[in-house]
């Protein structure tokens, strides 16, 4: 049942996502070329639903260190999986918009190196992964390094960029919207339907994943 | 060596002598580190010869300089006791956190060892010219703390799993990227000229942040790596 709810959400939300982020106004007025922004409406949510998927990974990583249970690292790491899976996507469509307004695909912004050093947090975490072969000892180390990379991240993420001078919206040396975007309530109107599509969307699919991944360990 | 009943600092003291003295003995991993930097320092120099270079870019190079010689040297103290099969008798004698504040210390000691013999080289063959002394001291012994604490539970994860060498690399760099990046914007604000210590605070506030959170959690999950 609540599945069922689930699924029907996730399509009525992202039809809805679809067409207001293309009909509504977009998200930023008084720049040179506003239709651009309108990717904010998917760029943000999935950059927000990436972090609230390691997030994720970190609280399952706890759950393991805490009970000593493999049913949690299998948790943990479809969790991890699956946000990166989100963490390549928001780099791909930060990448675009970076394109078309400053030019490159890649400038180095305070930004953009974080969600790069995000990507590198978990390559890392797949090849300990992939190095141990014991099954305990993989959930053990690499749960310590999930907590441990989580930590950084939010340095990275959350810190960093903000005592940097950087172009992306939202950061002292962006000149077109200053330190703080203003949100209007309609652009609210497509962009917290879009988180929630997104959050239900990653929901699903880890779902599905960790199911799988237990299922191949009784085959095992 | 005879059991005593002794609080966590006595131990973790006991754990750092040791080590001294094991590495008095071989010189493992000074040599190691020691070498790593001289070598990438001369390289440095060599290849940058005769170029007067950017305070900014004198910076850089001072940071990967001690960046890579450091994650060639700080892992040496947890595989050469798996190496040695020291290990289990080292489980038994103290409890999991005195054994990390040994080996912290330990790798601390090291790494400031390791700065006092950069440092200098890197000043005559580069042209390192500090200007802000109190400043440049700040941010190295924060960021060396910061650094010893993230790669010693590193080090314990690295000294478990099947290929070392590589996975030292790749797991640490993206934990000190950005005490690296911050550690290096410090740097480059005690080098200008007309510095003062206050230019470099926003820098030294996260150092700080960054030091305290790694040494605790290191802390904290190390029991998980080392009882496995």
């Amino acid at each position: 049942m609540l599945k069922m709810i689930n699924k029907i959400s996730v399509l009525v939300l992202f039809s809805w996502v679809i067409i207001g982020a293309y009909l509504i106004e977009p998200p930023m007025s008084g720049v040179s070329n506003p239709e651009i922004y309108r990717i904010f409406y998917f760029h943000v949510p999935i950059a927000l639903v990436t972090f609230f998927a390691y997030g994720f990974t970190m609280f399952q990583a706890i759950m393991y260190l805490r009970k000593k249970e493999l049913a949690y690292d299998y948790k943990s790491v479809s969790a991890a999986s699956l946000g990166t899976v989100f963490c390549i996507l928001a780099t791909l469509s930060g990448s675009v918009f970076a394109k078309y307004t400053w030019g490159s695909f890649w400038n180095w912004d305070p930004r953009e190196t974080s969600i790069a050093v995000l990507l590198l947090i978990y390559l890392a975490y797949f090849s300990l992964r992939s190095a141990i072969s014991d099954p305990v000892r993989k959930a053990n180390l690499s749960a310590v390094y999930s907590i441990l990379g989580f930590i950084a991240a939010v340095f990275t993420m959350f810190i960093w960029p903000r005592i940097t001078l950087g172009l992306h919206p939202g950061s002292p040396g962006d000149s077109a919207s200053g330190a703080f975007i203003v949100m209007s309530a309609k652009t609210w109107l497509v962009f917290g339907p879009s988180i929630l599509a997104f959050l239900l969307l990653y929901i699903w699919i880890y779902s599905i994943s960790s199911k799988i991944k237990a299922l191949e360990r009784r085959l095992d | 060596m005879p059991m005593k009943q002794s609080g966590l600092a006595n131990k973790a003291l006991a754990i750092l002598i040791k080590d001294f003295k094991s590495e008095f003995r071989t010189r493992y991993a000074v040599n190691a580190i020691v070498m790593f930097a001289l070598v990438t320092v001369v390289a440095v120099g060599f290849s940058t010869g005769g170029i007067a270079l950017h305070k900014d870019m004198q910076g850089i190079l001072l940071w990967l300089v001690i960046y890579f010689a450091s994650i060639a040297g700080l892992g040496q103290s947890f595989i050469k006791e798996e190496e040695n099969r020291t290990a289990t008798a080292l489980r038994l004698y103290a409890s999991a956190s005195s054994i990390y504040c040994g080996k912290f210390l330990f790798n601390l000691l090291l790494l400031i060892g390791l700065v006092i013999v950069i440092v200098p080289i890197f000043a005559v063959l580069i042209g390192l010219e500090i200007k802000c002394y109190s400043l440049f001291l700040a941010v190295l012994i924060l960021a060396a703390i910061s650094l010893a604490g993230s790669t010693t539970l590193i080090a314990a994860i690295i000294s478990k799993a099947s290929i070392k060498g590589v996975l030292m690399a790749a797991l640490s760099f993206p934990v000190i990227l950005p005490l690296l990046i911050i550690a290096i914007k410090g740097t480059q604000k005690s080098l200008y000229d007309n510095a003062i210590f206050f230019d470099g605070l926003p820098e030294l506030k996260v150092l700080l942040s960054y030091a305290v959170v790694m040494t605790v959690v290191g802390f904290l999950l190390f029991d998980y790596v080392w009882n496995d």
